[in-house]
């Protein structure tokens, strides 16, 4: 177990392990993703209420969803950093909080084009937006913190605090929908229920979640390597490796 | 197919302009980002290479001092 857990710290293992599983998370993410976006857009059936806008839920769900899990997956590499000192997670934190940034971005932008037809306004300050865009704030601050601090170590465990301190956001943006009264509609997925639309509507919506994870995945690998790289380049397997590769 | 033609699924009764404008920018920044890192690592790696032979070629070839010189404290006293 413990030995597992150190293999998992190491940059080493990690390169290697990246390496083998990126072309497959790449293949998946687009076969699914662009698989649930052509029958989203092209074979569901209309919605009864909204008409075609809906059909933005096939990206904005995705997107939105990813905020939310890579702001948690960041958690708990904070922890990590704060308590073990892992370098891997800190790696982890600096390279997917730009995802993560665009990721919040884009959901809220295809929220906003959604809410145009259907609510007859771009933006309201209630709840559910509110803390999404709080979100993006602490994206963003996560990756200026990061930069404004030369030493490595202390923008680590100073990005690792803003991080966990941030967490406090993520019910709020979860349960906003049912505890406040809001214009946005409530989650299509929960985890107890069967989801409230028609299967022609919420497999395609899985499909693309699904995809947009393993493109997730496949930006998580690569930002991370090349920040091992940048990190590790005067280590001897980082030479070893390099002059090895071809081209 | 929810759609008659081609100019239906395109115009989606009125929503085109905001579905469209989602799909692509989603396009745009996610295959943007991809590119983008894709192409950071690749720079990385390239720029290791050229370090690492640089200090190979300069340890490697690096001439022989042709005589050594050593300075000597000679009193004059």
């Amino acid at each position: 177990m413990w030995q597992f857990f150190h293999k998992l710290g190491s940059p080493k293992w990690f390169f290697g392990i990246a390496t083998r599983f990126m072309p497959w998370l790449l293949a998946a993410g687009a076969i699914l993703l662009m698989a649930g976006v052509v029958w989203g857009l092209a074979f569901a059936p209309k919605d009864y209420l909204q008409g075609n806008s809906y059909r933005i839920i096939f990206i904005h769900v995705p997107t939105a969803f990813l905020a939310q899990s890579i702001y948690i997956m960041m958690a708990f590499a904070a922890v990590v950093t704060l308590v073990w000192r892992m370098k891997l997670a800190d790696v982890f934190v600096k390279s997917v909080a730009p995802v993560g940034l665009i990721f919040t971005f884009l959901s809220l932008f295809t929220g906003a084009v959604w809410g145009k037809p259907t609510w007859g306004t771009w933006w309201v300050w209630d709840a559910r937006l509110t803390s999404m865009l709080i979100l993006l704030f602490l994206y963003g601050g996560a990756i200026a913190l990061d930069r404004a601090i030369n030493d490595e170590k202390s923008a680590a465990r100073a990005v690792a605090v803003l991080v966990l301190v941030g967490v406090v956001n993520i019910p709020i943006i979860q349960y906003s929908v049912e505890w406040w009264n809001t214009l946005h509609q409530p989650s299509t997925f929960k985890l107890t229920e069967k989801p409230s639309m028609p299967a022609e509507m919420w497999v395609p919506l899985l499909l693309s979640v699904l995809g947009l994870y393993c493109l997730f995945g496949w930006l998580a690998c690569v930002r991370m390597k090349t920040e091992i790289l940048m990190r590790e380049q005067k280590t001897r397997w980082v030479r070893e490796l390099i002059m090895a590769e071809r081209g | 197919m929810a759609f008659e033609s081609f100019s239906a699924f395109i115009a989606m009764e009125g929503h085109g302009p905001y579905v469209w404008t989602c799909y692509a920018v989603f396009a745009v920044l996610l295959i943007g980002l991809m590119v983008q890192s894709y192409r950071h690592h690749r720079a990385v790696t390239s720029a290791c290479k050229r370090r690492y032979q640089q200090q190979k070629s300069t340890v490697g070839n690096r001439p022989k001092p042709a005589a050594t010189f050593t300075r000597v404290e000679v009193s004059q006293d």
